[in-house]
């Protein structure tokens, strides 16, 4: 399965994007990962710390799909797209975990307080 | 401007600004708020990208999934009825400056590779051009996705069934088999990391 933009066979089929090309995707892409990677490095919540990775991922995402629609990839970014979201659901699961038992031992979720390794 | 051009524009704003209103917010509640539009609008982005399965799947497991669990551990963990712990203003600075440093090298490096003539190398690659043009069964290419990633998943690929050399493309059933178990060390996993335990002094080593 060829999905070319350029392909006029293809462009029956499909949706029309106009003007919006790959760029613009890998643009928005580019913009959340750089937030997720801002609020990863800043915060010191941890939760919040979290929600970077969350963005991060996403941004992540936007290029898979992206690349699926627009490259001649077929439904393969979209599949590891599906297994990002998966693994981050998990991540997520444990990140809480471990943050909810850093409470119970540290009374607080800074991470500027998890110095009992002497890191 | 079609419809799918003002779509575009008003679901990539809504994503971007939400996810810069992440990073400025300094209460955590109001942080995982701005994180639901931004994940909210990056599914409408999906939508447009005809990833109907996936866009589905990102407003179920994210916004309906993770962020609850952000918001759990957000309020068993607050120490406050506003809790913020403060990020100093030149750490902030610093990080605006590196993170719009980043982005600008990100969308450089976008802008200049030419992905029309990239995808039109890859065409001519033989190991894509021999089923470009066969007839074959495609539901995925009217964005009715859900069944060729189900059989994908399985290890059948629908985009086989045009061609006539007899090669396959990739299945994903060994992948599905570990996001399975991992998906259950995970669980096994995270109710022992969070099971009750007797809560130990702060400053003592426990």
């Amino acid at each position: 399965m060829i999905r070319l933009a350029n392909d006029p066979q293809y462009r029956k089929v499909l949706p029309d994007m106009g003007t919006i090309g790959l760029e613009h995707f890998l643009m928005v892409g580019a913009v959340l990962f750089v937030a997720g990677v801002v609020c990863m490095a800043t915060r010191r919540n941890a939760i919040g710390v979290l929600m970077g990775v969350e963005l991060v991922l996403n941004g992540a995402n936007i290029n898979f799909v992206a690349f699926a629609r627009y490259m001649p990839l077929g439904l393969d970014g979209q599949v590891i797209s599906l297994f990002v979201i998966v693994l981050a659901a998990a991540e997520a699961a444990v990140a809480l975990a471990i943050a909810l038992s850093f409470y119970n031992s540290h009374l607080t979720v800074d991470v500027d307080r998890g110095d009992r390794l002497q890191g | 401007m079609d419809a799918t051009t003002i779509l575009f524009w008003i679901f990539a704003s809504i994503s971007c600004a939400a996810a810069v209103a992440v990073v400025a917010t300094q209460n955590v509640v109001r942080m995982a708020f701005w994180l639901i539009v931004s994940l909210g609008s990056v599914a409408g982005l999906y939508f447009l990208l005809s990833a109907d399965f996936v866009a589905a799947t990102q407003l179920l497991i994210y916004v309906g999934g993770t962020l609850v669990l952000l918001i759990f551990g957000v309020m068993l963990t607050a120490t406050g009825p506003y809790s913020q712990i403060r990020t100093s203003p030149g750490e902030a600075l610093l990080a605006g400056g590196v993170g719009s440093l980043f982005l600008a090298m990100i969308i450089t490096t976008v802008v200049s590779v030419d992905w029309d003539s990239l995808a039109a190398i890859q065409q001519q690659d033989p190991s894509y051009a021999s089923y470009a043009h066969e007839p074959g069964f495609n539901p995925a290419e009217e964005g009715n996705t859900a069944r060729p990633l189900g059989l994908k998943m399985l290890g059948i690929s629908l985009e086989d069934l045009g061609r006539t050399d007899g090669s396959l493309s990739h299945g994903y059933l060994l992948p599905f088999e570990i996001v399975s178990i991992h998906l259950l060390v995970v669980l096994i996993g995270a109710s022992y990391l969070a099971r009750a335990k007797r809560r130990s002094r702060p400053d003592q080593p426990s």
